[in-house]
């Protein structure tokens, strides 16, 4: 006998997110998730960004082990918690729920770190407002054809180490046809978080997402 | 890896079902999975083996549904598949864009005893 059931599998974990939607609309926070390989730079891109924000900023560092990224912000007094995975690829919307419930932190954005990798975080819904893929120059112009779902969902592409542009292939156009292809909503921005090359245009755009985000709420 | 956690919510969703209608052995799951999705079938095969043991669900065949991305051409209209590399139109050359199917993650129904 065949019983009909049509039940989302990411059930669980969306019902949590929307649980920390509400917990951080409460406190006017604007959460963006930021997603992309190890070692593409998110730390320091979050670093320089915060440096060229005048909102506050708090920060949710993911790692599957260790605090070095955390500690980097603390050093500069930006509110931040470290979760350690102890092994998972991704961030979950449980791991963010505790996070939230001991940061200090409200009226701002808050960046959360995912774990580094360009699969498994896409699929996670944290309750965040929306996603930030960030891809470099130097790792190739093919990922959004490898990894579609990260671009297909992702409101803000980065492409970072634009700096490194002269000494690789990397076909720009090959590059935004893909992105837009999955995702013609998506803003691409270049930035390098070495020379802080392109992050004058991305920190406005984040502003006006923050305050059409204040003014909805 | 991160089909663990996705396994564990298929037996926990299955199980739950399964006591609710007082199913004593689930044969098959059928689940319907998009191509866009990160998730790999075989390693929720090697997954529920180990997870489903001593629930009404083991032993059960697990049936993946596969749907694939289809994409729409700007010039054209067609619909289409992708390539390896390449999400333009393979009949005229053109861009497309992205049609909301591939994301599907979901059980569809379930066969029992």
């Amino acid at each position: 006998m065949e019983i009909k059931i049509i039940k989302d599998v990411l059930e669980a974990n969306n019902n949590i997110a929307e649980e920390n939607k509400s917990i951080k609309d409460e406190r006017k926070i604007m959460m963006v998730n930021i997603i992309g390989s190890p070692g593409t730079g998110k730390t320091s891109f979050i670093l320089k960004l915060i440096e060229n924000m005048d909102i506050p900023c708090g920060v949710i560092e993911g790692d599957v082990a260790s605090d070095i990224d955390a500690r980097k912000m603390a050093e500069r007094n930006i509110p931040v918690v470290q979760i350690n995975t102890g092994g998972a690829c991704h961030l979950n919307a449980n791991s963010i729920n505790k996070a939230l419930s001991t940061l200090d932190f409200e009226g701002g954005i808050l960046f959360i770190e995912n774990i580094g990798n360009l699969i498994c975080p896409s699929d996670f819904e944290l309750g965040e407002d929306f996603k930030l893929a960030m891809a470099n120059v130097a790792e190739g112009d093919d990922k959004p054809y490898k990894y579609p779902l990260l671009f297909s969902k992702a409101k803000a592409v980065v492409i970072n180490k634009i700096d490194l542009l002269p000494y690789f292939d990397f076909n720009k156009q090959y590059f935004y046809d893909g992105v837009k292809t999955l995702n013609d909503e998506a803003e691409i921005f270049e930035v390098s978080a070495r020379t802080g090359e392109g992050f004058e245009v991305l920190a406005k755009w984040l502003k006006k997402k923050y305050s059409e985000y204040v003014q909805g709420k | 890896m991160h089909e663990l956690s996705i396994t564990e919510s298929i037996v926990n969703m299955v199980s739950d079902e399964a006591k609710k209608r007082n199913v004593n052995k689930v044969t098959k799951i059928n689940i319907v999975l998009g191509e866009l999705t990160g998730f790999e079938e075989e390693s929720i095969r090697f997954y529920f083996d180990v997870l489903s043991e001593g629930t009404p669900l083991y032993g059960a065949k697990l049936d993946f549904r596969k749907v694939k991305a289809e994409f729409k051409c700007r010039s054209c209209g067609m619909i289409y598949n992708r390539g390896n590399f390449t999400f333009k139109c393979p009949y005229c050359g053109s861009s497309g864009v992205l049609i909301e199917k591939g994301k599907e993650l979901y059980i569809d129904s379930i066969d029992v005893e």
